[in-house]
């Protein structure tokens, strides 16, 4: 990061953090109010700040808390135990990522197939877009129970519903990527005689590649979601989503927000992954660097 | 046989304002070795009559030969290079690699491919840029390499179109002087787009007026001043004799009034 992004970067985090305090105390501070009541104490303004901070079934948890229940979840507990996040993490992650893979090749051919055939542009791409139309929440349950009866591991129908949600912004990227070669730079390649599985190779995959990256971007958060989404219908053993789930039955807010705050870590590190994979493959392919 | 020769040829575009005559009834012969310049005002027709040369456009009437076959058939062949106003060289391609381009979709060996790319460069004075990027290079060097590799498949043809327009005055003689060199060095049919008068005397063996509406030729010049033109040439009276032809024959095509 340069340094001159450092510094706004440093204040907008600084605000949110501070908005999520200020929203903390506000939230929470009727339940405590009444817990005390109902104890009879009084307890004075400063008190009040710690407790409502520091409440173990808070409206919205703190920051600070969600920090600590992610520490003792992670680094605190061996990876095997039920209770460890990575554990459940993982879980996830191996079937977004199988999803992601899975989307990643369907979206891909998808392209190649309408940018080679025009016909299929026409009668591809509304159901394409219909099938997005789609929520993913009614249709979770119906491909994981249809699925489920046919014994398949526990992993396979979870990606699926990642790698329903995962083709659509690959597809569209690739599309507009194979299509982007400019008219000299296809008539050059005419000047040569070049069949179309040279033009192909040659021009419009590498025009695509940007594309396909901001496809792929979009696609490998939209397989965490589409994993955790599918974990939700029949109530997981294991999972980001189960841990969600049980959560909510048993109103341990710090717990589902810690989820939440690691599925968001995956996602994040995931396309930053990518954005680093997309650098060093630009840099290979003669990008300016910077 | 003639490098090319065109007989009636014409070429109507139909656009959504109605038809378009780009060429009418152009009759032209090429004999191998000829520099030969076509020049006009836009609209003329010049690049699109070297489009019809490469097969890019497709002639609604007449003939047109090339090294005594169709176009497409000459394309097929590989029998010219083709030289665009933009460099047109892809980014994600070193020098090298873009002048391998051709010879990588002809089917040569790697090594093959290195060997040619090398000896292409060398002709064009950049050598020591093989393994540059695009954008690391002026301008002027950019439309070198892509010389270079419209020379790739060793053609006898080589097609040019405006390909030093977009260049300064500086770096455009010095690569008139260039282009002489190199075409006095491996005698290569050369077809010359420009709307400058000076390089097309300077350069040319015969040089084409072209005008507007329809596209036709107004007139064809020789330009006879020998193999051995310095940049001096261009302040001796024969030079300016026939630039002020080619002037005349520009003046005259062009109606103002449409």
């Amino acid at each position: 990061m340069r340094a001159s992004a450092a510094l706004p970067v440093a204040v907008v985090s600084a605000g949110l953090i501070a908005f999520w305090y200020v929203a903390a105390i506000g939230l929470n501070w009727q339940v405590v109010a009444d817990m005390q009541a109902r104890a009879g104490a009084a307890p004075g303004f400063g008190e009040m700040l710690s407790l409502t901070l520091s409440h173990n079934r808070p409206l919205l948890p703190a920051p600070h808390q969600i920090l600590v229940e992610l520490w003792n979840t992670t680094v605190a507990l061996p990876v095997t135990s039920r209770r460890s996040l990575v554990h459940h993490a993982w879980i996830t992650l191996s079937a977004a990522l199988t999803g992601f893979a899975m989307g990643t090749a369907l979206g891909i051919v998808l392209a190649v197939a309408i940018v080679h055939l025009r016909a299929l542009e026409r009668s591809l791409m509304p159901w394409i877009i219909a099938s997005q139309a789609v929520p993913v929440l009614a249709l979770a349950p119906i491909v994981i129970v249809a699925l489920g009866a046919l014994n398949l591991p526990d992993l396979l129908p979870k990606a699926i519903i990642s790698a329903y949600l995962c083709f659509f912004p690959v597809t569209i990227g690739m599309v507009k990527g194979l299509a982007a070669p400019d008219r000299l730079s296809l008539d050059l390649l005419r000047t040569y005689s070049a069949t179309r599985a040279q033009v192909f190779w040659a021009l419009r995959v590498p025009t695509s590649l940007p594309y396909l990256f901001a496809g792929l971007k979009v696609a490998v958060a939209a397989a965490v979601v589409g994993a955790i989404v599918a974990e939700l219908p029949t109530g997981a053993q294991a999972g980001l989503g189960a841990r969600l789930l049980a959560g909510s039955y048993f109103g341990q807010t710090i717990q589902i927000w810690s989820a939440l705050a690691a599925a968001a870590i995956v996602s994040a590190s995931l396309v930053g992954l990518l954005g680093f994979t997309e650098r060093v493959v630009a840099q290979r392919l003669g990008a300016r660097a910077g | 046989m003639a490098a090319i020769e065109a007989r009636g040829l014409s070429l109507t575009f139909t656009t959504r304002d109605g038809p378009v005559q780009a060429l009418y009834d152009i009759d032209l012969r090429v004999e191998p070795g000829e520099f030969i310049s076509l020049i006009g005002p836009s609209g003329c027709g010049k690049t699109t009559l070297l489009r019809v040369i490469a097969d890019l456009e497709h002639p609604t009437g007449g003939e047109i030969r090339v090294n005594g076959t169709t176009p497409g058939e000459a394309r097929l062949r590989r029998d010219y290079g083709y030289v665009f106003q933009a460099p047109a060289l892809f980014p994600w391609r070193t020098i090298e690699g873009n002048v391998m381009l051709p010879l990588q979709i002809m089917g040569l060996s790697k090594a093959a491919r290195r060997e040619r790319a090398r000896q292409q460069l060398a002709l064009v004075n950049l050598e020591g840029f093989a393994r540059k990027f695009p954008w690391q290079l002026s301008g002027g060097m950019q439309q070198r390499a892509s010389i270079a590799r419209a020379l790739a498949f060793e053609p006898q043809l080589l097609l040019m179109d405006e390909p030093f327009g977009a260049l300064d005055e500086i770096v455009r003689d010095h690569l008139n002087e260039q282009l002489l060199k190199l075409w006095a060095a491996t005698h290569k049919t050369v077809i010359f787009v420009t709307h400058s008068i000076p390089e097309a005397v300077f350069l040319s063996t015969r040089i084409v007026v072209m005008s507007p509406r329809p596209g036709r030729i107004h007139d064809v010049i020789d330009c006879d001043l020998g193999a051995e033109r310095p940049l001096e040439i261009r302040e001796t009276p024969a030079f300016l004799r026939i630039a002020q032809r080619v002037r005349e024959g520009l003046r005259a095509g062009h109606s103002y009034e449409g």
